[in-house]
């Protein structure tokens, strides 16, 4: 990087060169098709070429790359989960991105900020001791606090909430963090690119050919295209494709809302979290604060937005920070979550040869880019899931072997 | 979709209902395969269309079905269910019931 910028500052010409290569048509036949150029999808396509040298590979999106899921969150990322299964995994995907921009060569504004997970009930207080026990027994770093601590790193926060559900203490987990998360999509993009992959926009999945329980080829809007191996990684889109292959899935899909406020200064320096007030909440980069909340309470395949998430999410900000009340929202957007029954994504094999999943990411997605991109690569060169996903099985549910997330993946459960 | 029209009590806020799930056939206990009775207690028809769905009107204790097309959420009719799940009492038959 330094290099690159002293040569800029020797030249009077600063070309732009473009993040990966622009390519129209799809070649015949691919080693692997990847479906869906988000996150999960180009970093898959990263690490296959990466870890396992294999390079035939087409990324297939159906929009632009970025502009699903993964451009829609709210850019936590955290490891403070709650089974042993759920901790490891989401433990060696903030591992990976702390070193993430240096061997991305790209800035992601990696923002290590301290992780509050508020509890205004003594039940939620037991979740957050449970929580605390189990991230410390497999070696991460969480810890519940008090009130004094929490108004310590946040001294804006009203601890009593208005007197209508005060904080009796909180799950503080060191390394919580936010990234630029449409910055992770380009920086895997621009690896995966350079590494060989193809990455086609504009280009939609309309088939996906099945002969005797094994993938044989794709059919897109840009033409035919033999693979034998096909990764969907489409989280919100995902019941439309695994129908394509006559897959039966618990996947129900549930739009999950979001909303900036305008920029002010820095003041909120950590993430803060209340399940109780349904609220997720931390500033950006850019001064805004970036504001979530639970999933909408019905299944709809849309982005639209709606008033009734604006009003109940600002309502319980006030609660918190009564100061904001002349603080004005300026975006709100929705994505589609992919939910599952147990809040654990579901990674790995399917019945159909060939065929393997990258879904069921839900709420919890962004954070797990890095480390489903390296799995599911390992997943595909092996034809064999590693230990570290076992848990996230799709056959999980026919063994009534379910990976029990809901009280750490989201919140107002 | 912000209305919602209970066969009951007719049009009402969407924040009065609760929405129950997806209407499903249980296949017979005695008789289905261990597998079947795991894909009918996870598995779901996620895909987006028209769907038979419970909803429950919360102040009046109401449940009933709505059928919805879950892609443009637009609701063509809503029913109580009656004897054998046929919509034997069908107060609102095709009422345009949402925004």
């Amino acid at each position: 990087m330094p290099f690159r910028l002293l040569k800029y500052a020797l030249t009077k010409e600063h070309p732009a060169p473009r993040f990966f290569k622009s390519h129209e048509t799809p070649k015949k036949s691919y080693d692997v098709v990847i479906i869906g150029g988000g996150g999960h999808g180009l970093a898959a396509a990263y690490y296959l070429a990466k870890d396992h040298g294999i390079t035939n590979v087409a990324v297939l999106e159906k929009g632009y790359i970025g502009g699903g899921n993964t451009g829609r969150n709210t850019t936590i990322v955290r490891s403070n989960y709650l089974t042993p299964e759920g901790v490891n995994f989401y433990d060696a995907s903030v591992k990976i991105y702390e070193g993430l921009s240096e061997e991305l060569d790209l800035n992601l504004f990696y923002s290590t900020r301290g992780h509050f997970t508020l509890a205004h009930t003594e039940s939620a207080m037991r979740t957050m001791r449970w929580r605390a026990e189990v991230n410390k027994h497999v070696g991460v770093e969480s810890r519940v606090v008090g009130p004094d601590e929490i108004a310590k790193a946040c001294p804006q926060l009203d601890l009593s909430c208005s007197g209508q559900a005060p904080i009796l203490g909180a799950l503080f987990h060191a390394p919580g963090s936010v990234a630029r998360h449409d910055g992770v999509a380009w920086g895997y993009a621009r690896g995966a690119d350079r590494l060989g992959a193809e990455i086609f926009q504009n280009t939609e999945v309309l088939g996906i050919d099945v002969i005797n329980g094994k993938v044989r080829g794709v059919k897109t809007n840009k033409g035919y295209i033999e693979t034998k191996q096909v990764l969907s990684a489409v989280a919100g889109f995902t019941p439309r494709i695994t129908e394509m292959v006559d897959l039966e899935t618990p996947i129900v899909i549930h739009p999950l809302q979001a909303c900036v406020t305008e920029p002010m200064k820095p003041w909120l320096d950590t993430i803060l979290v209340s399940g109780s007030l349904h609220v997720y909440v931390s500033q950006s980069s850019r001064g805004e604060l970036v504001m979530g909340s639970s999933l909408d309470p019905y299944e709809v395949h849309s982005t639209r937005s709606t008033l009734d998430f604006v009003e109940g999410l600002t309502s319980h900000m006030l609660d918190m920070f009564p100061f904001l009340s002349n603080v004005k929202v300026v975006r709100q957007w929705a994505g589609m979550a992919d939910m599952t029954p147990d809040f654990a994504p579901i990674m790995g094999k399917t019945p159909i040869e060939g065929f393997y999943l990258d879904a069921g990411w839900g709420t919890w997605g962004f954070k797990a880019t890095p480390i489903s991109g390296k799995t599911m690569a390992q997943t595909i060169a092996n034809d064999s899931a590693p230990d570290l996903i076992h848990s996230f099985r799709l056959s999980r549910f026919e063994d009534y072997e379910l990976t029990g997330e809901k009280g750490a993946a989201s919140v107002g459960h | 979709m912000k209305l919602l029209t209970c066969p009951i009590n007719g049009t009402r806020p969407l924040s009065e209902f609760i929405f129950g799930g997806e209407y499903r056939e249980a296949p017979n206990q005695d008789s289905c395969t261990d597998a079947e009775w795991a894909a009918y207690v996870h598995n779901r028809s996620g895909a987006p269309g028209d769907k038979k769905e419970w909803w429950y009107h919360s102040p009046s204790g109401t449940w009933f079905i709505a059928e919805r097309n879950t892609l443009t959420d637009k609701v063509s009719r809503t029913y109580l269910l009656g004897p054998n799940n046929t919509a034997n009492i069908d107060i609102n038959p095709v009422q345009e019931a949402s925004k």
